[in-house]
């Protein structure tokens, strides 16, 4: 069935936020964002911003904490959470200062005239790390990195890893990723003075539990926060839960300005500020009997929720609590949970949602336990797999797993996909010396989550003074107009996953209508729908929770409509049928009266119809009673309902590139009823490309200083259609029995899935123990290329960086001066030669005989900018040797660096400088060009060297600048 | 030619979708914000401005361009074609559009006008276009809700079509 | 990521432009494809006063050639470059590299002479320039100068073009008899800067390779007839020599593996392909 959605979003007629028309008067807003990881804010200079064209207010910290009150935070501890940086910067991206102007470009040229200085902070951005340091604490009241421990037990598990015929472990680190949807955050915020009350559109996408925060943020009653969505979402994946901080900064900025105020996202500040997936070590070791029969899990999970705890986290780490033994039947688990903050992004949800770093864990253990006790993967997925006929079945931290055959699922899955025909092409592969590997991987996709999973965090002592919470209220209203024709109201939040469509289809089928005869409403009005906090679009709750509660409504409707048929046509209820458009007796179609007349009866001849049944509106609010609070012994049914996905792949590895290319990808759902295949199948295959992105190319990248390096879709690297194949989906339907539809949700499965499915496969072509994501040609041939033979001749390669993405630039040079090592050394510490050396200088200023400060134009290309350039020297030796320290600030960017300088006299008068530097570079210039900064480092150091030998009083020879660009700077 | 000065409003004038437009607009206005807020046409959207994620992707005198990559001024004087301009007639659909439809080849539907500017003209190029043609052009838009698999099989059922000659749904 | 304010001009002439060129300097910047400009211009990297758009000069919309050469002018968009007819047997080593620029939505707007003038130490153009020895032609308001590729490409970003000085054509020689052409080029997605691109061209007397993506400039060498043991360790010599770094997407050593590697399979192919 066609969407109803398409022929609006074809034409170019979609309805997306920043397509909206917005009030005469609405301003726009930019945001200006720390470039450093840790700092303290020192001074905002604002005044020339202020005066600037257009512009109407420039907010920072103090304006935003005098009208708002920090967002709540999910654990029990001394730490606030704020929309803006107070008193210190905690990540790169985190907003220091709003510009409110006219429009969004005099808005930026605000920004451009704000004056920050900073002092910089020790940073921490690994997780571990976090934990030791002493330095780099990010909240100090906290006093602490660590936010939140907990440990969990649940049946034996001591036991159990005491008699354990086998240990088998694994420790992975998961990286951070973003579904990045293609439209980035919106919001158009007003505030009324009148009313003390805040209307603001955006594409917020929920959970709504986040009204609270933000209402109470805004300090207001949640009844004067009223939120809206745009009726066309540009893809949420979760990421545009958010959105709510900046509703909350936006909202302020309206109260302040007293004009309503308008901000898109930009992608810079989206990849770098918006939210990310946490990042996760685990360390997951099993129990393991020799025939690979797991006994027990012991988890160790280390969740970073970067700068901030922002709600609903530790949301990621807490949805899976329930299914953390996945698809198996393993009742002894102890789990141990610590949350901490570093200098990153604050985390959020995104599609997968914890999911992805469980299975990570989970399933490369699985592949380990199959490798050490030298047993087939695939019997011990089948060893262990939740056997046929036990469900529901309770797992042992508290899950109630719904519906399932995940035996049959997996047996049907390998014969119809091909398995042992995959395993031939490998055999044939391997005989022609081809690297080839095969990933098996085994899942349970949890959706429609329990709103109480959360409090799983605190302890239960803890749950009991704050008051039980469960469930997960969804909505739908159906009513029925004057003329006879049906509406739907949900709060379902759309990005593209065709409610409308599905919707339509739900109630046409309950009402013996066509689908193009309802009408469905899905932007959401707190003001007007039924809401509650679990509405919204996240957790794959739609189809389920949505769905089923249009289908549930529209049966109330329907039974008070066919009492009232019955009246009119003379028969017992049970005999009224609905279809074709009619209401008729069953058995005898002429007995009939069009269903629009019977629908309008209660508008026009409502004492005709007994009050009981009025049919105008009807809403049903539907949760389900599974979905109960964490129990005393901290087991959670963290969802409703759950799927089973197994998938298997062959990927062949590039000798020359450790380049992946995925040769076969079978992926087999069972995602209990489906309501519409083709709207399932885009669900599959769009969860498939997050997931080829998340597993090989995507990954935000961050210093060991913080600078955050990923800033842009050059460096974020979100996979084409070049780099996403056609997966072979499978289907297997057990309908859940708790939900109205027996559908179960579908979005998420395959980025639980897909990621360690490609590492196991890359694991078995490589023959390897412990690989990471995401799987990157360099990290691959890492394993394929060897050792380097070292340069012949003795010249040393240039200093390879620490693992991981360090940015230190580090060079080195020498050259020939035709001057006294005395006469250089003068020129070095003199203001004025300094100014003429020091590449685009404006003028040195001399605090001390060490101390210079100078402003300088630096650039490369047609890439300029004017810094504030603070340089000591110190290890003075003269004339011999001296140290250069430097910093340089600019709008652009900073960069700090230490060079050390030789002077050595040669026979004949000259001197031989020689030098090496060590130079790190962040803000904006880091997160958007550096691939280049290298280059542009070691040129701007060279200009330094170049006009000092020039201004000796020598012109260089040619061959002297051909040696000296050969120094192996 | 004069020399437009920063700080003022130039008027620039183009043909859209066959039609005279008109737009006051400073020299660093770039073309997507003018034809979304001046000339109202909001079909083509806006996701990186850096010219990678291919959503504002519009035809400029025949050629896909990004129009986050053009400044009104450049486009002063040439042949715009937006994606309000794709379909035949109003309540009709290209059969381009058409196919994306009933191959499910858009979900949010936000990179959607772009890749349809994109193989419009690629289609008219290339009548009969392999599966790897197809995933090698499409290599220059992000979409991140179908994972390309209905695109390209919507963009091989379109130029099959007209192929056989079909003009419109 | 909105621009800051600049000043914009359509040249009507050639000398309207190097007028502008003179009086400003550094602060006039050409727009002619805008597809590496415009980026800059959003993200406040690059703030020039004035703008200078040069694509309405019919003198540079030209791509003429003779018995040796290709001319191309400044405003000639990469696509029509690699739409010109017979350019693979014209210049094989252009109708191999040109696919790998960009994506063919920006070949439709990008310039060749752009991808020049903007030296991206991975881009094609310049590597292809490098790889043919060809030259760059620079005209301002006082003289007009040739400039071999070599000595035009001076580091990363950085050209041998003044301040006032706009490049009129690059020119790419011609294929010749008996020789081979190669390219081939390895990055994240189709689409993205070269890690490692590879031009291989092949004679009688040896084959040249000039490698993009690891210098901070392409840079060539000749090989001479070299093969088997003799030729790796050559290339072992010339990956160390090109100074490769780590950076976001790959380690030093990696690219230099690739030097090896898939500079070695380049130079064979153009081997193989010699007429």
């Amino acid at each position: 069935m066609e969407r109803v959605e398409d022929a609006a979003l074809l034409t170019g007629r979609g309805r997306y936020i920043d397509d909206l028309g917005v009030k005469p008067g609405t301003l726009h807003a930019a945001i200006l964002r720390s470039p450093h990881a840790h700092a303290r804010i020192v001074r905002i200079d604002k005044d020339a911003a202020s005066q600037a064209e257009g512009v109407v207010a420039i907010l920072t910290a103090e304006d935003v904490i005098a009208h708002s009150a920090s967002l709540v935070v999910g654990v029990k501890a001394p730490i606030e959470c704020w929309p803006i940086a107070a008193d210190r910067v905690r990540y790169v991206g985190e907003p220091v200062v709003i510009a409110i102007a006219q429009s969004r470009y005099l808005a930026e040229d605000a920004l451009d005239l704000v004056e920050v200085e900073y002092e910089t902070l020790p940073v921490v951005v690994d997780p571990v790390a976090a934990l030791d340091t002493t330095d780099a604490i990010l909240h100090e009241r906290l006093g602490t990195n660590l936010v939140s421990e907990r440990s969990f037990r649940y049946g034996e598990p001591e036991q159990a890893f005491a008699q354990a015929q086998q240990k088998v472990s694994v420790t992975v680190r998961y990286p951070r990723n973003s579904c990045t949807p293609i439209e980035t955050y919106g919001v158009v915020a007003e505030y009324d003075p009148g009313e003390d009350s805040y209307d603001v559109l955006s594409n917020f996408m929920g959970p709504f539990s986040l009204q609270g925060v933000m209402a109470r943020a805004l300090k207001v009653p949640s009844n004067r926060l009223r939120l809206r969505n745009a009726p066309d979402s540009g893809g949420s994946f979760g990421v545009k839960q958010g959105v709510f901080p900046y509703i909350v900064l936006m909202g302020v900025a309206s109260r302040i300005t007293g004009r309503p105020v308008k901000w898109i996202e930009d992608r810079l500040e989206h990849l770098s500020a918006s939210v990310s997936a946490t990042n996760r070590v685990t360390t997951l070791e099993a129990a393991v009997d020799a025939d690979g029969r797991i006994q027990a899990l012991a988890y160790d999970q280390l969740e970073d929720v970067g700068a901030h705890i922002r709600a609903p986290e530790p949301a990621t780490l807490y949805r899976m609590h329930g299914n953390l033994t996945g698809a198996y039947a393993i009742r002894n688990v102890s789990v141990r949970n610590r949350v901490v903050v570093t200098n990153k992004t604050p985390t959020g949800l995104n599609r997968g949602f914890g999911g992805p770093q469980v299975y990570y864990a989970l399933e490369r253990l699985m592949q380990r336990i199959a490798i050490e006790l030298g047993l087939d993967p695939l019997d011990v997925i089948r060893r262990n797999l939740v056997p046929s006929g036990a469900f529901p079945y309770r797992t042992a931290t508290g899950a109630l797993l719904d519906s399932g055959d995940y035996v049959k699922a997996f047996e049907i899955a390998l014969a119809d996909g091909g398995y042992d025909e995959l395993r031939q092409r490998q055999v044939e592969a391997r005989a022609q010396g081809r690297i080839y590997g095969i990933g098996v991987t085994a899942a349970v996709e949890p959706s429609v989550s329990n709103m109480g999973y959360i409090t799983t965090v605190l302890t239960p002592e803890e749950r009991r003074k704050a008051g039980p919470k469960n469930g997960a209220q969804a909505t739908a209203t159906i009513s029925l107009d004057p003329l006879g024709s049906v509406s739907v109201h949900v709060a379902s939040a759309p990005a593209g996953q065709g409610h409308r469509t599905v919707l339509a289809q739900i109630v046409a089928d309950a009402f013996g209508l066509k689908p193009s005869d309802i009408r469905v409403v899905a932007d959401l009005d707190t003001a007007r729908d039924a809401w509650s906090i679990a509405s919204g679009n996240y957790s794959s709750r739609f189809a389920a929770a949505v769905g089923g509660a249009a289908h549930l409504a529209a049966q109330r409707i329907k039974d008070k409509l066919a009492r009232s048929a019955a009246a009119q046509l003379n028969i017992a209820a049970a005999d009224v049928e609905f279809a074709q458009g009619r209401v008729r007796a069953r058995g005898n179609p002429d007995n009939s009266i069009p269903f629009a007349r019977l629908a309008a009866a209660s508008h026009w001849s409502p004492g005709l119809v007994p009050e009981e049944d009025q049919a105008l509106r009807e809403t049903v609010f539907w949760t389900p009673p599974e979905l109960t609070p964490p129990s005393e012994d901290d087991e959670i049914n963290s969802s409703l309902c759950h799927g089973f996905i197994f998938d298997f792949c062959g990927v062949e590895i590039d000798p020359v590139t450790g380049a992946v290319r995925i040769d076969k990808y079978v992926t087999m759902h069972d995602c209990g009823r489906i309501l519409h295949p083709g709207m399932v199948a885009g669900q599959v295959t769009g969860g498939f490309a997050h997931a080829v992105g998340a597993a090989l190319y995507e990954e935000f990248s961050y210093a060991p200083d913080g600078a955050f390096l990923t800033g842009t879709f050059a460096d974020y690297l979100v996979p084409t259609a070049t780099e996403v194949p056609s997966p072979v989906i499978l289907h297997f339907e057990t309908p859940s029995p708790f939900t109205p539809l027996g559908t179960k949700g579908v979005g998420e499965g395959n980025c639980m899935s897909t990621p360690v499915c490609l590492a196991n496969a890359v694991a078995d072509a490589l023959n390897i123990a412990a690989i990471d994501l995401p799987l990157t040609p360099t990290k691959i041939a890492g394993f394929l290329h060897g050792e380097e033979k070292p340069r012949p001749g003795g010249k040393p390669a240039s200093a390879t960086l620490p693992k991981g993405n360090g940015r230190a630039l580090h060079g080195s040079g020498e050259a020939l001066v035709t001057a006294s090592p005395q006469a250089i050394w003068d020129m070095l510490l003199d203001a004025d030669t300094l100014a003429s050396i020091i590449p685009g200088s404006h003028g040195v200023e001399k605090i001390s005989d060490t101390h210079f400060r100078a402003e300088v134009t630096l650039g490369v290309g047609p890439v300029t900018g004017r810094y504030k350039a603070n340089i000591e020297l110190s290890d003075l030796v003269p004339p011999q040797s001296v140290t250069l320290t430097g910093i340089v600030t600019g709008a652009l960017g900073d960069g700090r660096g230490a060079g050390h300088i030789r002077l050595t006299p040669n026979a004949d008068g000259t001197t031989t400088l020689s030098y090496n530097y060590d130079a790190e570079i962040g803000g904006k210039v880091a997160s958007i060009g550096g691939r280049l900064l290298d280059g542009a480092a070691k040129m701007v150091i060279r200009q330094f060297f170049a006009a000092l030998a020039r201004r000796t009083g020598t012109a260089p020879k040619r061959g002297w600048f051909a040696r000296w660009f050969g120094g192996g700077a | 030619m004069p020399r437009l000065e920063g700080h003022a409003r130039h008027r620039v004038r183009f043909t859209v979708n066959g039609h005279m437009a008109e737009a006051h607009v400073e020299p660093r206005a770039l073309l997507s914000d003018v034809l979304r807020q001046q000339l109202a046409l909001t079909g083509t959207h806006v996701g990186c401005e850096h010219g990678v994620c291919g959503a504002c992707t519009i035809q400029i005198d025949g050629v896909p361009a990004r129009s986050c990559l053009t400044l009104a001024v450049q486009a002063d004087g040439a042949d715009i074609r937006t994606v309000e301009g794709l379909a035949p007639q109003s309540g009709q659909l290209s059969v381009l559009q058409d196919a994306f439809r009933r191959h499910h080849a858009l979900q949010c539907g936000f990179c959607t006008a772009g890749i349809l500017m994109s193989l419009d003209r690629f289609l008219k190029d290339n009548a009969d276009p392999s599966e790897e043609e197809l995933r090698d052009y499409l290599g220059g838009h992000l979409c991140r809700c179908t994972g390309y698999v209905p695109i390209v099989a919507a963009a091989l059922d379109a130029a099959k079509r007209l192929r056989e000659g079909a003009t419109h749904a | 990521m909105k621009p800051a304010r600049f000043d914009y001009l359509r040249a009507g002439s050639l000398a309207e432009a190097h007028e502008v060129l003179a009086a400003e300097g550094n602060d006039a910047r050409i727009v002619a494809g805008g597809q590496t400009l415009m980026p800059m211009l959003s993200m406040r990297l690059a703030r020039p006063k004035v703008l200078v758009d040069i694509m309405h000069l019919p003198e540079l919309r030209k791509i003429t050639d003779d018995a040796q050469a290709i001319r191309v002018g400044a405003a000639v968009r990469q696509a029509e470059l690699l739409a010109s007819p017979q350019l693979a047997e014209t210049q094989p080593l252009l109708a191999a590299a040109l696919p790998w620029v960009g994506h063919a939505q920006t070949r439709s707007r990008g310039t060749v002479c752009g991808s020049a003038a903007h030296a991206d130490p991975s881009a094609e153009i310049p590597l292809s320039l490098i790889a043919l020895g060809g030259t760059i032609e620079l005209a301002s308001r006082r003289k007009k100068r040739s400039i071999k590729a070599e000595d035009f490409f001076t580091g990363m970003m950085s050209t041998a073009r003044a301040p006032e000085e706009l490049i009129e054509a690059v020119i790419f020689p011609k294929a010749q008899r008996g020789y081979g052409y190669a390219f081939k080029e390895f990055g994240r997605r189709h689409g993205d800067f070269a890690i490692v691109a590879c031009a291989a061209i092949a004679s009688d007397t040896g084959t040249r390779l000039a490698i993009g993506g690891v210098a901070d400039r392409p840079m060539a060498r000749d090989f001479g007839p070299l093969d088997g043991s003799a030729l790796d360790d050559a290339l072992d010599e010339f990956a160390f020599d090109l100074d490769a770094r780590d950076d976001l997407h790959a380690t030093a050593r990696y690219r230099r593996e690739l030097v090896r590697r898939l500079g070695r399979a380049t130079m064979e192919e153009a081997r193989r392909c010699r007429v």
